[in-house]
C-alpha cells in the first residue's frame, strides 16, 4: 500500500516538473519547429508517398487518387530480364568498394602515425584530404579527362611504355568500369575518411607504447597490439554504417561514369530507378514502377544495418544503438 | 607522435618500417597530388600540348587562354553567381535552423525531445527514395525554383545531432543553472552564451554545408529546367562531360574546328581550376576545427 502510494507522489511530482518544464521551456519548441517542419515535408512526406509502390500512379488522380494495382510492380521487378543483373551489378560494386575502400583510411591513418617529421606528417595529411572538396562532376571530369585514349597522360605513358597504338578506352570500356569507380573513390575519400581514425589514435596512451618499447616490441608488434585494439570501437561503428549502405552505391558518380558501352556492368539499382523515372528517350515514365523498387531497395539496406547491427553488438559491445 | 623518443636504439625491423613507410607516404602523396597538379599545368599550358599529351610535369607552351575563354562564357559566371547565391542562403539558413534545433534536443529537460530525436534519428536510414521526393517537391509547386534549390539539403540530421551532442558535451549544467539564477533565460541564454562557446562546431557544419551545397549537382538536374537558375555543377557538366563527344558543325572549316578543339580542351581545364578553388581556399581557415568536429561526429548520437 505505502509502495503504490509512494508512486503515485513520484508520478504526480513528475507531472508537475514536466509542466513546469513546459511553462519555462515553450521557446524551445519555436526553436525546433523549423527542423521539424522541413523533416515532416521533405522526410515523412516521400515516405507517405511510397504508397505509390502499390498504386499505378497517373498525375492527374493525384497520389491518393490513383488506383492500386497491389505488388504488382514487384512482381514485374522480379521477373524482368534486368533483375538478376542489377543486383549482380550492384553487390559486386558494394563489396569490391568496401573490401578496397575500408581498410585504406586505417592503413593510411596508422603508417602517418610512425612519420617522424612534423612538418612532413602534416603537409602529407593535408593533402591527403583536399581531393575530398572536388565535386562528383568534377572528379569524373578529371577521370575522363586523364584516361582519354588520344589525350590523357595515363595513356601517354602506357603508350611511350608498351609501344601500342591506341591507347585504352578505360571510360567505355565494361571491364575496367568497376576499378574506375572504386579506385577513384579510394583517391578521393581515403584521406577524409582518415582523420578520424588519426584522431582515435592520437588519444592511444604514449605510456603503453613506451612499457612495450621497452619490453623490446617492434613497432610491427605495436601496431598490432596496442593501436589497432585501441581504435576497434572506431573501426566497428565505421563498419556498421558502411554495412547499412551496402546497396546503396553511389548513383551521383555512376550516372555521371555511365554511358552506352559501360551499361552491362554499371546500371545498378539507384541508377535503374533514375533512368526509368527520368527516360531520355521522350517516353512515359512510370513512377509507380520505380518507387517499388526504391522501396525495395531501402527496405533491403535497412534489413542490413539492423543485421550489422545486431552482429556488432554480439562481437564487441559498440554499435549504432 | 606515436615515434617515441627512447634511450633504447630502434632495432633493424623498426628501421627497416621506418624506410618503407616514408617511401610509401612520398609515393601516396605524389598520388595524391599529381593530378591536381597536372590540371594546373595543363590550364596553363598551350591547348595543342594539352592535347597531344606532352604536358607532364611543367605547362608547355604556357598561356592562358583557357582562362581568359573561361572569363568569357556567361554561362559560368551565371552559374557562379546561381552556386554563390544557394550556397550563401542553403548555408546561413541551415546553420541556424540546427542550431536552434540541436540546443533544443540538448536539453534534458524538453518533454518530448527524445522521441522527436528518435524520429529524426529515423530517417537517417530509411526514407522515401527519389521519385516519392521528386512528386512531394511537384505538389508543393517547389518545382524549378531558386527556393527548392536553397532549401535542398539545408536541415541535415546529421548537422542536428553534431550540433546538440556538441552542446550536450561542452556546456555543464552548472553554468545553465547559473545563468538561471542571474534571470537569463533560454533565448538570452542561447545567443549570449552557448553561440559564442561553439564556434568550432558551427565552423565545421558551415564546412560541410557549404561543401555540399557547392558540390552538389544531382537534384539541380531533376528540379532544374530553367537554364538561368542552373547552379556551377550543371553547367560544368554541359562543358566537360555532355559536349566532350560533339565533334562541333560538320560545315566548319578543319582549320577552326581544330582552333576550336584546342580551346576546348584548356578551358575544361581552366574551368575545373576555377569552379574548385573557392571551395579549398575555404579550408585553412576552418582547419582547425575540422579534426574536432570529426571527433564529435564519430560520437554516437
Amino acid at each position: 500500500m505505502a509502495k503504490s502510494e509512494l508512486q503515485k507522489t513520484l508520478k504526480a511530482k513528475a507531472r508537475k516538473e514536466t509542466k513546469k518544464n513546459l511553462k519555462n521551456n515553450w521557446i524551445l519548441y519555436i526553436f525546433l519547429l523549423p527542423a521539424v517542419v522541413y523533416i515532416a515535408m521533405f522526410h515523412y512526406g516521400p515516405m507517405y508517398g511510397l504508397i505509390l509502390a502499390f498504386k499505378n500512379y497517373k498525375g492527374s488522380l493525384g497520389i491518393l487518387g490513383s488506383p492500386w494495382v497491389g505488388t504488382r510492380w514487384f512482381t514485374t521487378f522480379f521477373k524482368s530480364p534486368l533483375f538478376s543483373r542489377l543486383i549482380r551489378n550492384t553487390l559486386v560494386i558494394s563489396f569490391y568498394q568496401l573490401i578496397v575502400g575500408f581498410p585504406m583510411p586505417i592503413i593510411l591513418a596508422i603508417m602517418l602515425n610512425y612519420i617522424n617529421n612534423v612538418f612532413f606528417k602534416k603537409f602529407a595529411q593535408t593533402l591527403t584530404y583536399i581531393p575530398y572538396f572536388i565535386s562528383t562532376v568534377i572528379l569524373v571530369s578529371m577521370m575522363t579527362l586523364f584516361f582519354s585514349p588520344n589525350s590523357g597522360f595515363v595513356n601517354t605513358i602506357i603508350k611511350s611504355l608498351t609501344g601500342m597504338k591506341d591507347g585504352i578506352y578505360f571510360m567505355g570500356t565494361s571491364k575496367y568500369f568497376r576499378h574506375m569507380y572504386v579506385w577513384s573513390g579510394v583517391w578521393q575519400g581515403t584521406g577524409y575518411s582518415a582523420v578520424i581514425y588519426i584522431a582515435a589514435l592520437a588519444g592511444v596512451s604514449m605510456e603503453l607504447h613506451e612499457a612495450a618499447i621497452i619490453d623490446g616490441a617492434s613497432i610491427w608488434k605495436r601496431i598490432w597490439h596496442i593501436d589497432i585494439p585501441s581504435i576497434l570501437p572506431t573501426i566497428v561503428i565505421l563498419l556498421v554504417m558502411q554495412c547499412g549502405s551496402i546497396i546503396n552505391v553511389g548513383y551521383e558518380k555512376v550516372l555521371l561514369m555511365q554511358n552506352a558501352l559501360n551499361r552491362d556492368v554499371s546500371e545498378v539499382i539507384s541508377t535503374y530507378v533514375y533512368n526509368v523515372s527520368f527516360p531520355t528517350d521522350g517516353s512515359a515514365p512510370n513512377y509507380g514502377y520505380s518507387t517499388a523498387i526504391g522501396l525495395l531497395n531501402n527496405v533491403i539496406n535497412f534489413i542490413i544495418l539492423i543485421i550489422a547491427n545486431t552482429v556488432a553488438n554480439k562481437l564487441t559491445g559498440s554499435g549504432l544503438w | 607522435m606515436a615515434v617515441h623518443k627512447s634511450h633504447i636504439k630502434p632495432s633493424t625491423s623498426d628501421r627497416v618500417f621506418n624506410i618503407i613507410n616514408h617511401t610509401l607516404m612520398i609515393i601516396i602523396v605524389i598520388i595524391m597530388f599529381y593530378p591536381l597538379w597536372y590540371i594546373l599545368c595543363a590550364s596553363m599550358s598551350d591547348g595543342k600540348y594539352a592535347q597531344n599529351g606532352s604536358v607532364l610535369l611543367f605547362p608547355v607552351g604556357w598561356n592562358f587562354l583557357g582562362y581568359k575563354e573561361c572569363f568569357r562564357t556567361g554561362k559560368i559566371w551565371m552559374g557562379y553567381l546561381n552556386t554563390i547565391i544557394y550556397t550563401v542562403c542553403g548555408t546561413a539558413l541551415g546553420v541556424f535552423c540546427s542550431i536552434l534545433a540541436g540546443y533544443s534536443l540538448s536539453r534534458k529537460d524538453l518533454p518530448g525531445g527524445g522521441i522527436i530525436m528518435k524520429l529524426f534519428v529515423f530517417t537517417m536510414y530509411f526514407g522515401g527514395g527519389t521519385i516519392p521526393y521528386y512528386i512531394i517537391i511537384k505538389n508543393l509547386g517547389l518545382l524549378d525554383t531558386r527556393l527548392m534549390m536553397i532549401l535542398q539539403g539545408t536541415i541535415t540530421v546529421y548537422n542536428i545531432i553534431l550540433i546538440r551532442s556538441y552542446f550536450v558535451q561542452s556546456l555543464p549544467p552548472d553554468l545553465k543553472e547559473a545563468a538561471d539564477i542571474d534571470g537569463c533565460n533560454n533565448t538570452t541564454f542561447l545567443f549570449k552564451i552557448a553561440i559564442p562557446l561553439s564556434k568550432a562546431i558551427i565552423a565545421v557544419v558551415t564546412l560541410y554545408l557549404a561543401v555540399s551545397y557547392w558540390n552538389s549537382y544531382f537534384w539541380a538536374m531533376i528540379f532544374l529546367r530553367d537554364e538561368s537558375k542552373a547552379p556551377l555543377q550543371i553547367i560544368l557538366r554541359q562543358i566537360l562531360l555532355v559536349s566532350s563527344n560533339a565533334s562541333g558543325d560538320q560545315n566548319m572549316d578543319p582549320q577552326a574546328l581544330a582552333a576550336l578543339n584546342k580551346m576546348r580542351e584548356t578551358l575544361k581545364y581552366a574551368v575545373i581550376i576555377v569552379a574548385t578553388i573557392p571551395i579549398i581556399a575555404m579550408y585553412p581557415f576552418i582547419q582547425k576545427y575540422f579534426v574536432q568536429g570529426v571527433m564529435i561526429g564519430s560520437i554516437k548520437g
